[in-house]
């Protein structure tokens, strides 16, 4: 299936280095640097080593997709990011401030890194545009009358108005996950973590919500830290593709996507897509026999 | 309210006539297996129409209705004081491991003695008879609700902490934002299966206790539901037995119906899905 890459293609993208063009200024950053990050569940020599000696960049104002086989110790960096899990060494740089390192194992959660869980997490309990305005209230940002207006302008402008009103477990999951994307940015954060938001959504409903999510950063600019195991929509949706090796995780290969944004549906039949498709299915293959090996011992 | 809506309103109306009729189709015949039976001379409970002659005269006895007074003032009384004293042992059982090492083993070795073995220690611990009748009453109540909030607050989902912890919430916020309603579900449902414990804890502490000293209305027919019962059977009046009976039956009845309702009121979000 794989083709030659076209005369005069430039090899040199699939090079794990950041290209200084691709560094432009935003206003908000949220440039996150994770370094020499080990993280063992257990005892440190008995115990299960999900992450090991894991170094890479997630520049500020892009969008990083982390690619690797289910269970790899790659949700284990992000709840280190997060502030859910605490790492046994290395450290974890947001702008240029800790996080989290050897002395201090655990990031305090904030309202500067927001999750976007895999299931999701609306508060079955309340609206929708009460979900939205969480954040700002609970932070005393904003009063409750203020933080409604927001959120209705926010859903107004994720075309989501209409649901308003509505519990979470009235309206669709593809739904669910645009508005708790636009609760997360109520909180004005630097870092967007999306834990395989789109996992469970059938195929059709994951490319609306991909389209979704880009027409969202393309108006917010925000850091977006993205987590799959599903190759074609990492590198849809990447700036820098990071793919994981099986537990212990670490980076096996960076790319830069050098797709231009703003992308719509058409990039997935470009040539470009697939020859970077090409470039890196080989590898995340590898990985996920590596895992689908081990998975077989386990048990 | 339902506003008529074409087709999908009279269907409506059809299920549910199709229900309602199976519920009264079903009562009836049970009713009419009962006259034949006892007819029959297959049981010695009283007839249907026998049962249904006395309870039109009670209906017009004043000291029946005080006994339906008494029993409900009695359950309301241990039931509120089980919920006021519940809910927060639950909740703080949920949220705090020390509280919950150091309580919990102590109700669960309480837990398993009938409230109904309470009625002797009760009678001498309590001043007064109503005061007896109530806290067991209470008794029944209180380990429904404790056990289903500790067990609804410990299930809610780790994403809405982390997700609320995110956002900035306090201590005090998620409790009051996450925890409190994310088990108000289970406190329903603890209300509703406890004042149904509550209604049969009850009838059985009147009988024990010989209806209890507020007796000015009383006579044989005052003194609680389950006084009424146990009199009408030292007294040989086997329709009056079961007249109590089906009070009791009404009475539970509309308790748990009106707790429901209370729970949809304050649940909106689990409202048909």
């Amino acid at each position: 299936m794989s083709p030659q890459p076209a005369p005069g293609y430039d090899r040199s993208i699939t090079t794990p280095v950041e290209p200084a063009s691709l560094m432009t200024e935003t206003s908000r950053k949220g440039e996150i640097r994770i370094e020499d990050v080990v993280k063992v569940y257990g005892s440190e020599a008995a115990g299960i080593r999900a992450v090991d000696k894991c170094t890479f960049d997630v520049p500020a104002g892009k969008i990083t997709v982390v690619v690797g086989p289910s269970g790899c110790g790659k949700t284990t960096l992000l709840n280190a990011i997060a502030g859910f899990h605490s790492i046994t060494s290395g450290t974890i740089y947001l702008d240029d401030e800790l996080l989290c390192g050897t002395a201090r194992p655990r990031a305090d959660p904030g309202p500067d890194r927001i999750v976007v869980f895999q299931n999701g997490a609306l508060f079955p309990w309340k609206t929708i545009i009460e979900n939205v305005a969480f954040g700002p209230i609970v932070q005393g940002r904003m009063t409750r009358k203020q933080a409604l207006d927001k959120a209705r302008t926010m859903l107004a402008e994720a075309g989501l108005r209409n649901l308003e009103s509505n519990y979470p477990g009235e309206i669709s999951s593809g739904m669910r996950r645009r508005v708790e994307i636009a609760r997360a940015l109520m909180n004005d954060p630097k870092v967007l973590l999306l834990d395989e938001p789109y996992r469970a959504l059938d195929s059709l409903t994951k490319s609306v919500m991909h389209e979704a999510l880009l027409e969202t950063f393309d108006k917010n600019q925000v850091t977006i830290f993205f987590i799959t195991h599903d190759l074609e929509e990492a590198i849809f949706l990447g700036h820098r593709v990071v793919i994981m090796t099986t537990r212990p995780c670490r980076p096996k290969k960076v790319l830069t996507i050098d797709i231009p944004h703003p992308r719509d549906y058409s990039v997935l039949t470009a040539k470009r897509f697939r020859e970077y498709l090409d470039e890196t299915v080989e590898a995340v293959h590898e990985e996920a026999l590596k895992a689908f090996a081990a998975g077989e011992r386990e048990r | 309210m339902m506003e008529p809506d074409g087709y999908a309103w009279w269907a409506l109306q059809a299920v549910s006539s199709i229900k309602f009729w199976r519920g009264a189709l079903a009562i009836m015949a049970f009713i009419m297996l009962w006259e034949l039976a006892s007819r029959a001379g297959l049981s010695r409970i009283p007839t249907p129409s026998a049962v249904a002659v006395t309870f039109n005269e009670l209906m017009r006895d004043p000291s029946y209705w005080f006994s339906w007074y008494l029993s409900t003032q009695r359950v309301f009384t241990g039931f509120i004081a089980a919920m006021l004293l519940g809910i927060p042992l639950g909740l703080g059982m949920a949220v705090s491991r020390t509280f919950y090492g150091t309580v919990f083993p102590v109700f669960e070795v309480l837990r398993p003695i009938p409230p109904l073995a309470w009625v002797p220690a009760s009678i001498i611990f309590w001043p007064t008879q109503e005061l007896s009748i109530a806290f067991v009453t209470f008794l029944g109540a209180f380990y429904a609700v404790v056990i289903n909030v500790i067990g609804g607050a410990q299930a809610i989902d780790m994403r809405y902490y982390q997700a609320a912890r995110s956002m900035g919430s306090s201590s005090w916020d998620i409790f009051r934002r996450i925890i409190l309603p994310g088990t108000l579900p289970s406190i329903i449902v603890g209300a509703t299966v406890g004042i149904g414990i509550a209604w049969a804890v009850v009838v059985a502490a009147e009988m024990i206790s010989g209806g209890g000293s507020a007796g000015s209305m009383g006579g044989a027919k005052g003194g609680g539901l389950g006084f009424f019962i146990w009199n009408s059977y030292v007294g040989g009046s086997y329709t009056q037995i079961v007249v109590g009976m089906i009070s009791i039956g009404i009475a539970g009845y509309i308790s748990s119906a009106l707790l429901r309702k209370l729970g949809e009121l304050v649940t909106p979000w689990l409202r048909e899905q």
